[in-house]
This record gives structure tokens, sequence and C-alpha cells, in this order.
């Protein structure tokens, strides 16, 4: 322990204000200028890469020239969320093995993508998921459609990003009040939009892979710092974290947040389902399988993909753990970013200003990383789908839809700060944890449907994507998160804060259990009482094209 | 490199319709004659009967996981030695299945399916007269 956590300990004032004051002048400074650099570097390499940008193959899909390599470390980039990085450390800190439930789901819904939609999507599509649900049905609906949940999907996504911006930058950058974090999303989302609109996905891409290295690269230094500290024994540090913390025993066992009762229980296991179904259908993961050359680098980018994330979850849950003993439970409660602040509070612990320096920078490059992914994303789908195959019925001339495209990444922009602004409070974990309810409701089921299922039909896909849509957000519009929980103390817990208002009547807080069995079934059901006659020429392709990539599009950039 | 120029890739006014016979030589297959032959058939069979189960198994060992987590605490907390417990064992064991199935699945992929549907490719492609991207362009915007 250093010096500085004992002088902490031993003043008995709230650890936030005893951080700052230890070392008021340096510590913000030290922050912004690494974050500072972290984005004057990126954006030189964006402008250097994106010289080229000309077609609109080359702004969704990076030329389609990354290295499957290449493309699985941006993948982690785009995956390793603040969510998956502060929300999860933060998680294990405070709940102990419950947090860890959540990394395990993240962990294991790569295999959906690996082994059933990656390399397919990748040899029957082009730019979007659309692409591929309108293969061989009716193009304007699908894509309509598909647009919606696209959007819907990544503006949950970005709430959440943009929220833990929001709430990190009391603590990180010395910034405080409200004014300070609204200016702060503010800069993230004019960042993004800069990043986006100059480097399309090639410099997006770019960004993802320098940040998943800054992030991996740092949580690796700071967990065999931790592992250090307990002499390299998991079993003596899992007996420390114990010891520190106010839960005793318990930390160790699942049960702390999630087995108070039968209905939490029920709840975690439709998280589970929500997570393990998600990935697979988050778009801008999608997205990012047609950034490289063929099928084969798809998978690929998987397998990288696995690798990086599955390590750094291991990770994550030795460095919950070590927040839990190095800082503690009641100084993590106290600082500004509640859970979110652990793993910036353990750097600090471990490494003093320079190692949460990095960390905090980690943090924000984080941030900004994902934010740009899931723009171009939104900005793509509604370019490539909505303006040019529903409203130009295809016939739009590519620059007039990567124009298009730009300019909703700028409304996105505008729509995400704004957003952020207003869910700055929200816990970022969570929200994720939505935005994948929303995905596996919504885009999984029609994209397994129209992959395997010959009987597949418009209408099961429309039925299915609206139906596993609204079923998941109206599920959580009158859940307890939207109104009505109130916690220990008689505070609300929900996103509205005033206690009389509640309109909650569905018990649970994640939707996945209920909206993702019904977007199966509606599928099913919309498919089997349709008289649509199958397009035997256009499924022959897509099987054929599919599985052995014949026809599939092909690189239109050098190598990179 | 030339395929920037054959590769339109933003040309969204190409429609369908080209992909019949009428477009290469004789010999060329079309995608429905691809579809209709026993080497699809087979590629097709063998690529689903190693993906279905393997699906299946880590679906519901994942599912073993969650449930054993949420309803029998009990059982996950029991120490077997220090401090760590089954809970901790076995969910580490999911990472270790994740990554071993990811290690199954590429190699399978590489060895067995990668060639057959290689094959396949390079017979569809052989007839068509512009391989390099044309053809991609015809059949995606209906």
């Amino acid at each position: 322990m250093s010096a500085l956590s004992a002088a902490t300990a031993g003043t008995g004032v709230s650890p936030g204000s005893a951080l700052l004051a230890a070392d008021t002048v340096g510590k913000p400074a030290v922050n912004i200028t690494i974050f500072a650099l972290f984005v004057v570097i990126t954006l030189v390499i964006v402008i250097r890469v994106s010289r080229g940008n000309r077609t609109a193959a080359d702004f969704y899909a990076g030329g389609r020239a990354f290295s499957g390599r290449q493309n699985g470390i941006a993948i982690s980039g785009d995956y390793l969320s603040a969510a998956s990085f502060l929300g999860i450390a933060g998680a294990i800190a405070l709940q102990g093995y419950d947090g860890f439930l959540y990394s395990i789901g993240f962990l294991v819904a790569w295999l959906v993508a690996l082994l059933l939609v990656a390399e397919l999507l990748r040899n029957t599509g082009r730019y979007t998921m659309a692409d591929v649900l309108s293969f061989r049905l009716r193009q304007g609906p699908i894509r309509t459609a598909a647009a919606a949940s696209t959007l819907a999907v990544s503006f949950f996504y970005l709430l959440a990003q943009m929220a833990g911006a929001g709430g990190l930058v009391n603590l990180l950058l010395g910034v405080s009040g409200e004014t300070g974090q609204n200016v702060t999303i503010a800069v993230v989302g004019v960042l993004m939009i800069v990043y986006v609109l100059v480097g399309g996905m090639k410099g997006t891409t770019y960004v993802q892979i320098i940040k998943a290295v800054l992030l991996v690269v740092g949580a690796a230094v700071m967990t065999f710092w931790v592992l250090g500290k307990a002499g390299f024994d998991l079993s003596s540090l899992l007996g420390d974290a114990v010891a520190a913390s106010p839960k005793g025993d318990a930390v160790l066992d699942p049960g702390v947040k999630y087995g108070i009762s039968n209905l939490t229980k029920i709840d975690f296991v439709s998280l589970s389902l929500a997570l393990v179904l998600g990935t697979a259908g988050l778009p801008h993961v999608l997205m990012r399988f047609y950034t490289v050359p063929s099928s084969l680098e798809a998978r690929r980018s998987v397998v990288w993909a696995i690798w990086i994330i599955g390590c750094f979850y291991l990770f994550t849950l030795v460095l919950g753990y070590g927040a839990m003993y190095l800082v503690g439970a009641d100084k993590i409660n106290a600082a500004p970013g509640k859970a979110n602040s652990a793993a910036p509070l353990l750097a600090f612990e471990l490494g003093g200003t320079f190692l949460l320096g990095i960390i905090a920078a980690v943090a924000f490059a984080t941030i900004l990383a994902v934010v740009a992914g899931l723009t171009i994303t939104a900005s793509a789908s509604f370019a490539h789908d909505v303006y040019n195959n529903v409203i130009k019925k295809g016939a739009a001339n590519p620059e007039s839809e990567v124009k298009v495209a730009r300019i909703t990444a700028v409304v996105i922009g505008v729509v995400a700060i704004v957003g952020g602004i207003f869910a700055k409070d929200q816990n970022i974990a969570f929200l994720v944890a939505l935005a994948f309810a929303v995905a596996a409701s919504a885009n999984l089921p029609t994209i397994l449907y129209s992959l395997f299922w010959k009987g597949f039909t418009t209408r099961g896909a429309l039925w299915s994507i609206y139906g596993g849509l609204t079923s998941a957000i109206v599920l959580i519009a009158f859940s307890p998160v939207v109104s009505g929980k109130v916690d220990a103390t008689g505070a609300s817990a929900s996103m509205i804060k005033d206690t009389s208002v509640d309109f909650s009547w569905f018990p649970l807080e994640n939707p996945g259990l209920v909206s993702i069995p019904l977007a199966f079934l509606l599928g099913w059901l919309g498919s089997v009482t349709s008289r649509e006659p199958l397009n035997a020429e256009k499924f022959a392709e897509m099987e054929v094209r599919s599985l052995t990539g014949a026809g599939a599009e092909k690189a239109t950039a050098a190598a990179h | 490199m030339s395929t920037t120029q054959l590769a339109p890739g933003d040309d969204g006014a190409t429609t369908s319709g080209a992909l019949g016979a009428g477009t290469g030589p004789v010999s060329a297959p079309t995608y429905a004659e691809i579809q209709r032959s026993a080497e699809f058939a087979d590629l097709r069979r063998r690529f689903r009967r190693f993906v279905f189960p393997l699906t299946a198994l880590f679906l519901v060992w994942y599912f073993l996981y969650v449930l054993l987590a949420a309803f029998a605490p009990g059982f996950m907390g029991h120490e077997l030695f220090g401090n760590i417990n089954i809970g901790l064992l076995f969910g580490l064991g999911q990472f270790v299945s994740t990554f071993a199935i990811t290690m199954i699945y590429a190699r399978w992929a590489g060895r067995t399916f990668d060639p057959a549907a290689e094959a396949l490719r390079a017979r569809f492609e052989a007839g068509q007269p512009t391989a390099t991207g044309q053809l991609a362009e015809t059949g995606q915007l209906a």
C-alpha cells in the first residue's frame, strides 16, 4: 500500500477529496496531457491512413483489406468497451463473483459469432447486417426494419459509453460539477464525429487497434502488479479481498447481487441469455466482418478476438478482487463514479499519478473508439439501407450515399451528446446489457433464420425484428429499471428519480428471457403463415455464396 | 491494384438477373446448379453436422453454469483448496471450453471445410467472366 492511501485511510475524510487534496495539481493535468497525446497521435494516423478513402467500400469497410489479426484486435477494441473494463472490474470489486458472471457471458457469446455467423455473413453481405437479412427477401421492408433495430441498439450502446464518459470525468480529470461533465461528453462526441468523418472505417479501425493494445497492455501490467503483491497466489489474493470486504466470504460465491430472491435469480438467467445471444447480433460487431478480404480472414478475426477478449476478462477478475483488497469498497462507493471508478482507483493505488493518468487516458480512448465504431455502423445502416436501398431503390450514386452517411454521423454524434448528458448517472454495464438484450431479440433470430432456414419469409423477418425490438423496449420501459425501484435507504434506484412515479409492471430488469424466445417464435409463426413463394434463385445464390464464398465481395484496396 | 477499378462497390444501379448460364461459357455452373450438386449437399451437411452439435454443447455447458450460479450458490461456494471454490473453477472452465472450442473449430475448418468449399468456389468462378468483383455486384442489389 502506498503512503498516499495510508494517509487517506487515516484522515477519515471522503476518499475522493483526499485523493484530490493529496495530488490536486498534478493529476488532472497529467491525465489530460496523456489523453490529449492519444488524441493527437490517433488523429494523425487517421488522417494519414484515410487519404485514399474514395468509395463506399472504403468508407464503410476500410477497403476490405484488413488482415484477420488486425481485425481481431480491432474487434476487441470495439467490444472491450468502458462497460467491460470499468463496469466489470467495478462490479467484481463491489459484488465479487457476480461481476465475474458478466464477463463469462460476454466471452462465451463469441462462439455464436464464430460458429454460426461471422463467415457466412462475410460471404453473403457487403456493408450492413441488412445486406444478409434482405438477400432473398423483400428489400424495402426488411432493410427498413433492420435499420430501425440497428439504430436502436447503437443508441443504447452509445448512451452507455457517453454515460461512462460523463461519470468518469470528476474522478479522472478533476473536472467537477454538471457543466464540466457535460463539456467532457460534448468533447468526446465531437472527437468521435471527427474520427468518423475523416477516417471512415479505415481510420476508426486503426483507432480501435491502438486502443485495444493500450487497454490490454495496461490491464496486463496492473494484473501482474496486483498478483505480484499477492505473491502470485490467487488464493491468497482472494483471501485478502475477503478480509477487506464488508461482505466477507460471500464475495467469493455467486449470489451477492443476483441471489437475493427468486426474482433476481430469474433476472440473472434473463441477463445471461441476452449476453450470450446478443454479441452476434450487435450491428457494430457484425460490420467489422466486412473489413477483411475473405471468410477465412473473418474466422481468423474471431479467433484473435476470442483470445484477446478472454485474456482481458481474466485480467478483470484479478483487477476486481485487487481493487476490493487494495482500494476497498468504501472508497470505491464514495468516489464520484462509484463502481466505474474501481479500476482507475486501483491504478492510482498501484502506480500513483502516472499509472492513473495512463489508465484514465485508456478509459477515455476506449469510450472514444467504441462510440466511433457505433457511429459509423449506425450511419452506414441509415445511408446504405434506408437512403440508398429504400428511398432511392438502390439507385443512389456512391458519392451521395457516403455523403448521407457523413451527415448521419454528425446527427448521431449530436444525439449521443445530448443523450449522454441525460444518461450520465446510469450504470454503464447495465445500459450495455440492455443493448445486448435488444440485439439478441431483434437481430439474432432473423440472422440465424435467414442463414439456415429455407422456409423463412419476409413476414417472418418483419415480425421477428419488430416483435423483438418492441417487446424488448416496452418491457424495459415498464420494468423497475425505469420507474418504481427503491434501494434499502428508500432512495430511487430507477432512471426516474422521483419515487412517487411508478408505472412498472414487468418484474425483471432484463427483458431477454421473454423477448428473445418471443422473437424466435414470431419469426417462425410469421413464416409459416405467409404465402410468399421461395425465391429459389436468390436462395441458391445465398446458400452457395455463404458457404463457399463464390461471388463474395472482394477487397477493393491493397493490404494495409 | 487493378481490382480497385474492377469492383465498383458502389454502383447501386447494377441489377441482378445476369447470373444465368448466359454470362459465362457453357461449362460454368450457376448457383442453382451448384446448390443441387452432391458436393455442395455434402459440404452443407458436414458444416451443419459440425457446428450445430458444437453450438448445442457450449450453450448447454454455459446454461448449466448459469443455472448453478443462480440456484445452487451453496454448491458453487464449496471451497476445494485455499479460497478457490467450485464456482471459480467452473467459471474459469467456461474460459477453457471457449478457447478449446475455438481451436477445435478453426482446425476443423482449415483442414476439412476450407478445401471442399474452395473447390466448389473455384468451379463457380472459373466460368465467370470477371471473377474479381463484377460478379459480386450482380447478385447483391436486387
